[in-house]
């Protein structure tokens, strides 16, 4: 199994996302930036199949054209 | 203003004074005058409030400083629910003959369309997901259905030139002084529904407060009238070169008139930009340098997004934005109004009856905030994502915007406005549990009805505006009665529901089912089979005697 989901698949994306910019309150940039990076590598290792993190990768990069 | 319309020129209807003010017996009176119900502000919520009430057979003045309907378009999205509260109070049809209707909407983000969608209405329900309507005829249809009521002898006044100055609640009845052109007069009143809007005097001089917040922000409206060839889409724009750092909305309403919506930032001179020549140039920018165009209307506004703590406080009850106030992306404003006075017209009129306790209302509180909370929720989401409030949540906003152009999975995070629907009273103390755990969510104790269509015609049509024992497939008395109050039955069957929406959405994975539903049309109890004990008992817990 390494397809990269990209249809929708978060239910209740209107209170992830809220929930998303809540969890930035009240930090600086660079608090922000960590909690970023922070968060990029829990969700890689989550998804732990590196066929599909570089997928991901390669869109986020170039969106579209991966 | 002159503007050309049914092929000569006439008045716009905003400049023609409906109601006139009018002197009447009450200002002659030797005491105040009593009335069932004052409503204060001609608006479409006062006026929906008014028209419910009497069609109940509640006699009802209505007061309003002003004589005629809203000036410019102001409120211009109306939703499938409030129509269908509309087609009960016998004024729908006008709305959807003028209104404009549309399903499709288009993004853009800087120069790009960035995607399309369509809001894919479901099928088989009388009325379109959205129109697209003037408020000043939105008002209009109103007015002249109350002057129908009036001619057919119900109990309603209409009095413009009526400026409640003064409110006095009391413990039986509440106290208005009215000013006129003719010197100030009082009444009184058993119930005051104030609708008179966002700035709500009745709330300022009760001294009533507000929760909530206001967003920093200003948007520049202006509704053109043009010969353009747009198609009938809703058009969002993200930082567009015309408007950079900022959104716009362009979206269509009847006569060829457009509603065209520049975000403008907060710290701004309002003066300047509501001069014809900078809305000549941001036009022009947005549309071509070529256009040729009619202003008919700019206004600049800001907004908030509080509501009441409580929704009545003694004799005196509030409904629309009276009550609560949202920003204006995803029409929650008139709509959540009419949904107000939806829930609460048929509750004052028991209550007026003598048929339930005055404690009734405290289930429109219940109820009616529930929804407010939801529509501010929703609405301060659009909100923070259409102005983001921090770098960091403008580079997640821009970060989806990019997405949405290359990936499906973006696209239900970009958040121009979730439009409005109406909200299910879940938890509400007039809810009998569920009795049908096969039925399907939708339509659970709580639910407004979704309509369905049956031969003919269509399901809402025949409920009406009492109390209807639903049924099913399954047998029942004609009608059931307890405490005073008569449920009508209204027998279906699988066999007359050709499309399967009924059973899709009252019988799910159910054979049968029993229905109670409430005036204003949501379920209040259901079952798979009759039982007379529980739904007496289920009606008396509709009308907060359980």
């Amino acid at each position: 199994m390494n397809d990269l989901t990209l249809t929708a698949n978060i239910p209740d994306a209107d209170d992830f996302y809220a929930e998303l910019i809540a969890a930035h309150d009240g930090l600086t940039k660079a608090e922000s930036d960590a909690l970023n990076a922070r968060l990029v590598l829990i969700l890689a290792n989550h998804i732990g199949d590196r066929a599909v993190l570089r997928r991901a990768l390669a869109a986020a990069r170039n969106p579209g054209k991966e | 203003m002159r503007a050309v319309r049914g092929g000569g020129p006439v008045n716009k209807i905003f400049e023609i004074p409906l109601y006139p003010y009018a002197r009447n017996a009450d200002q002659d009176a030797a005491m105040p005058a009593h009335h069932r119900v004052a409503v204060v502000g001609a608006g479409p919520i006062g006026l929906g409030m008014a028209i419910d009430l009497a069609m109940r057979g509640v006699e009802v003045v209505v007061l309003d400083d002003n004589d005629r309907v809203s000036f410019g378009s102001r409120a211009v999205c109306y939703a499938k629910r409030p129509l269908e509260i509309l087609d009960r109070l016998g004024c729908g049809q006008p709305m959807v003959d003028k209104g404009v209707e549309w399903n499709l909407g288009k993004v853009f983000f800087d120069t790009r369309q960035i995607y399309d969608f369509n809001l894919l209405p479901e099928g088989g329900h009388e009325r379109p997901a959205f129109i697209n309507l003037q408020q000043y005829y939105f008002e209009e249809y109103l007015v002249d259905r109350l002057r129908a009521l009036q001619a057919e002898g119900a109990p309603i006044d209409l009095r413009g030139g009526s400026k409640v100055v003064d409110v006095e609640n009391g413990n039986e009845r509440a106290t208005l002084t009215i000013d006129t052109p003719d010197g100030p007069y009082r009444i009184t009143a058993d119930w005051v529904v104030a609708c008179d809007g966002a700035a709500s005097p009745t709330r300022r001089m009760l001294g009533l407060d507000f929760i909530g917040k206001v967003f920093e922000d200003n948007f520049l409206i202006a509704d053109v009238i043009m010969q353009a060839d747009f198609p009938t889409e809703r058009w969002f724009w993200f930082d567009p070169p015309f408007n950079r750092g900022q959104s716009a909305l362009l979206h269509k309403q009847p006569d060829n008139v457009w509603r065209i919506d520049f975000q403008i930032g907060w710290d701004i001179d309002r003066e300047a930009e509501l001069k014809p020549e900078n809305i000549d140039r941001r036009l022009r920018a947005m549309l071509g340098q070529d256009i040729r165009y009619e202003l008919e209307w700019s206004s600049i506004y800001t907004f908030q997004c509080r509501r009441m703590e409580r929704f009545h406080e003694g004799r005196v009850i509030f409904a629309g934005d009276a009550a609560h106030q949202v920003s204006p992306f995803g029409a929650r404003g008139a709509n959540s109004g009419l949904q107000d006075t939806d829930n609460l017209a048929w509750k004052l009129a028991l209550i007026l009856d003598g048929k339930a306790p005055e404690s009734l209302l405290d289930s429109y509180d219940t109820e009616r905030i529930h929804g407010a909370d939801e529509n501010i929720r929703n609405s301060t989401r659009s909100t923070d994502f259409i102005t983001p409030k921090s770098d960091i949540s403008r580079i997640f906003r821009d970060a989806v915007l990019d997405l949405a152009e290359a990936y499906d999975f973006a696209r239900p995070l970009v958040n121009s406005g979730r439009l409005s629907l109406p909200c299910i009273y879940d938890g509400s103390p007039l809810n009998t549990p569920d009795a049908l755990p096969d039925g399907p969510a939708r339509s659970r104790p709580g639910a407004p009805c979704p309509d369905a269509p049956l031969g003919n015609g269509y399901l809402l049509r025949r409920l009406g505006g009492g109390f209807t024992l639903l049924t099913i497939d399954a047998e029942a008395p004609e009608s059931v009665a307890a405490d005073g109050m008569v449920a009508t039955r209204i027998a279906l069957s699988k066999g007359e529901d050709a499309s399967g929406a009924l059973a899709e959405r009252y019988l799910g994975a159910a054979s049968a089912a029993i229905y109670l539903i409430r005036p204003d049309q949501h379920v209040a109890a259901r079952w798979p089979a009759y039982d007379a004990a529980a739904v007496q008992a289920a009606i008396r817990r509709a009308i907060g005697k359980e």
